[in-house]
């Protein structure tokens, strides 16, 4: 169910679907010629956006705010997240580098400014007929109808705010590839979205995933712990690595560096372990201070850690017990109003004690 | 005397393309088979090390932990079932090595090593064109990104971008922050690797191993594939632990062996001669002949 939308959006899936068939064999020749851009865009005291070429299609924008991904076809560019306000020239300077088709689509991951700063402006400079009448010029920007609900709430620009928007747990594009953009429920927030580049075999995560911070749940906006980790598990199951678990699905993650299946299975692992002891003691009827007492992610912090800037330690490990402590009380709630009824056990966590 | 002239001529011919030809600076050539000389640290490099022996290694309290809560089972995930030796420890395995070298066809320089190593066949490639390592938002692997470069007869070799990866086959984990430095050393038919990994995350002090080959030329690598198969069913996300303080086998290697238990929960100190001073005053656990069982509740 989509907004402006379901008619458009069937119509524009269906007419690339037909270009993007009949242009196969140019895009395959194009992509066996290029090569891997190591782009600077702007002037060199300027802070550079770094382009690194992923896989196929598919390239990574870093040094912009959050991790930008393009997706370069034979009659159109879709860039999924669109980085800081600030950063929009470079950002657009990096993909006509590499392309200098249009910018038909814009995908937004998730709602925050590092993410969809840049709508405006990249979306301006891009163009997408729907064919429907009175409307608005520049690219689509698609996203999950709560992430277009809050941006509507919090009166965004309206250059900024979404055009088409989904309620499904998916949505197909078509782009000289299939290109699915998946709805991970409540997990850093209740409207994010991850894109899968299925030819390419590149997965953009939004902030489902950080390889070099813990999950920030925003739950004043839907986020849950089990919901990051049920959407880091869905994530792992439509990934196949090659020979060796390397390679194979490439993922962009929300920030930092390019991952492959087994840097996210260790960052689930850890997640889900953490989830584990944090409920342990929430179980034992632990308060807040005694759990950050008794270090729940000690191991983890040189990896994952900070104790500065916008998500600390700290602030996960409260947001992962405030998420568990309210679970705790309502299941003993439903035990006491149902005292024979069995309760659904938490997570699926394998571990011992 | 016309000839003479011309011996002359192409004698000096000679001495000058002589001083214009590159000099080599000691390179050595470490191309070749090398089978594997297992006669250090045994018990680690077969079936593997015991479960709670941390001996001899500078890991700090983090990566303590990381050991207490690994559970063994990890491996029966269907993810971990087909991972390699990271390069810091491949040399530690069963692993006997090829060795060759890739040639700039203009220069006739050596522009790049690679090794191959038995179980699994991790291939790594060294640079020694003196390209620069890549940016931090580059993928990293498991045999990370290498360049060499020589210093008198040793092959230096700085790596980066390497996956997570271990320290001890029980779940003391390095980081994927460590780098790494080697040393390649040949003295005749012998080969000694170096390896000394430097975590900022999991380690106190550099962690220094060597590993010794010996000049095998009948050894031929087996292709070895690994393709995940469940071996354990479990429930789509299902992962791996012991809660804190809930690991019952963590006693069991100093109880077998008599060794007391503060001394097998290694640390930078317990790398060096003096600690069995400091041993020699710790109390000692009886040996049980329980130790390897695991508990009743969890048979």
């Amino acid at each position: 169910m989509m907004q402006r939308t379901a008619a458009s959006g069937a119509r524009l899936c269906a007419a690339l679907s037909l270009i993007g068939v009949l242009l196969w064999p140019l895009a395959g020749a194009a992509q066996q010629t290029g090569s891997r851009p190591q782009v600077k865009a702007g002037p060199a005291d300027d802070a550079p956006v770094h382009t690194e070429h992923v896989q196929g299609r598919v390239y990574m924008l870093a040094g912009a705010g959050a991790n930008i991904t393009v997706e370069v076809g034979d009659e159109a560019v879709v860039v999924v997240d669109t980085g800081r306000p600030e950063m929009s020239d470079n950002v657009l300077a990096a993909i006509r580098q590499l392309s200098s088709r249009t910018i038909e689509f814009v995908v937004n991951t998730t709602i925050d400014p590092d993410h969809l700063g840049g709508n405006e402006s990249v979306a301006k400079a891009g163009h997408y007929d729907s064919g429907q009448p009175g409307e608005k010029p520049g690219a689509a920007i698609m996203a999950h109808l709560n992430l277009m609900n809050r941006l509507t709430d919090a009166k965004a620009p309206s250059g900024a705010i979404p055009t088409d928007t989904y309620e499904n747990s998916s949505w197909p594009l078509f782009n000289d590839e299939a290109i699915i953009l998946y709805h991970p429920s409540a997990a850093h927030t209740d409207g994010d979205s991850y894109v899968f580049f299925r030819r390419s075999d590149v997965i953009s995560t939004g902030d489902l995933f950080e390889p070099s911070s813990y999950p920030v749940i925003e739950a004043d906006k839907g986020g849950s712990i089990d919901g990051i980790i049920d959407g880091l598990n869905d994530i792992i199951a439509i990934m196949v690595p090659r020979e060796n678990e390397e390679g194979g699905t490439y993922l962009i993650p929300g920030h930092g560096r390019v991952c492959d299946r087994t840097d996210i299975v260790n960052y689930r692992d850890a997640i889900t372990i953490i989830r584990a002891r944090i409920q342990d003691l929430v179980s034992k009827g632990m308060t807040i201070e005694q759990v950050k007492a008794s270090k729940p992610t000690f191991d983890y912090d040189g990896i994952y850690g900070s104790n500065a800037g916008p998500w600390t330690t700290s602030m996960f490990v409260e947001a992962v017990y405030n998420d568990l402590h309210e679970k705790n009380t309502k299941d003993k709630t439903k035990e006491t109003e149902k005292p024979k009824q069995k309760t659904k056990s938490s997570g699926t966590a394998g571990g011992k004690g | 005397m016309r000839t003479r002239l011309l011996n002359l001529t192409a004698l000096v011919a000679l001495a000058a393309l002589m001083l214009l030809v590159r000099p080599v600076f000691a390179q050595v050539d470490l191309s070749g088979e090398w089978g594997q000389k297992m006669h250090e640290d045994a018990p680690e490099r077969g079936g593997g090390p015991e479960i709670g022996d941390y001996t001899g290694l500078p890991i700090n309290d983090a990566d303590r932990m990381r050991g207490d809560t690994w559970d063994a089972e990890k491996w029966t995930q269907l993810e971990h079932e087909c991972e390699p030796h990271p390069a810091d420890y491949a040399p530690r395995g069963p692993g006997s090595m090829r060795i060759w070298a890739d040639m700039d066809p203009h220069t006739m320089d050596i522009s790049a090593w690679h090794t191959e190593i038995m179980w699994m066949q991790p291939t790594r490639t060294i640079y020694m064109d003196g390209r620069a390592h890549p940016p931090d938002y580059a993928v990293h692997t498991w045999q990370g990104f290498s360049t060499g470069e020589w210093v008198a007869d040793m092959l230096k070799v700085k790596t980066t971008h390497l996956k997570e990866g271990w320290l001890r086959r029980n779940g003391l984990a390095r980081s994927e922050k460590a780098t790494m430095t080697e040393y390649f050393i040949r003295h005749d038919d012998y080969f000694t690797l170096v390896t000394i990994v430097h975590d900022p995350v999991y380690l106190t002090e550099p962690f220094i191993r060597t590993s010794n080959w010996i000049l095998d030329p009948g050894y031929h690598p087996i292709p070895s594939t690994c393709i995940p198969a469940v071996e354990i069913e479990h429930p789509k996300g299902w992962v791996a632990f012991h809660l804190p303080g809930k690991n019952p086998y963590l006693n069991e290697y100093g109880e077998k062996y008599g060794i007391p238990i503060e001394a097998t929960r290694g640390g930078a100190e317990t790398m060096y001669p003096e600690y069995q001073e400091k041993m020699a005053k710790m109390p000692v656990p009886k040996p049980k002949e329980s130790a390897g069982q695991p508990p009743a509740e969890n048979k």
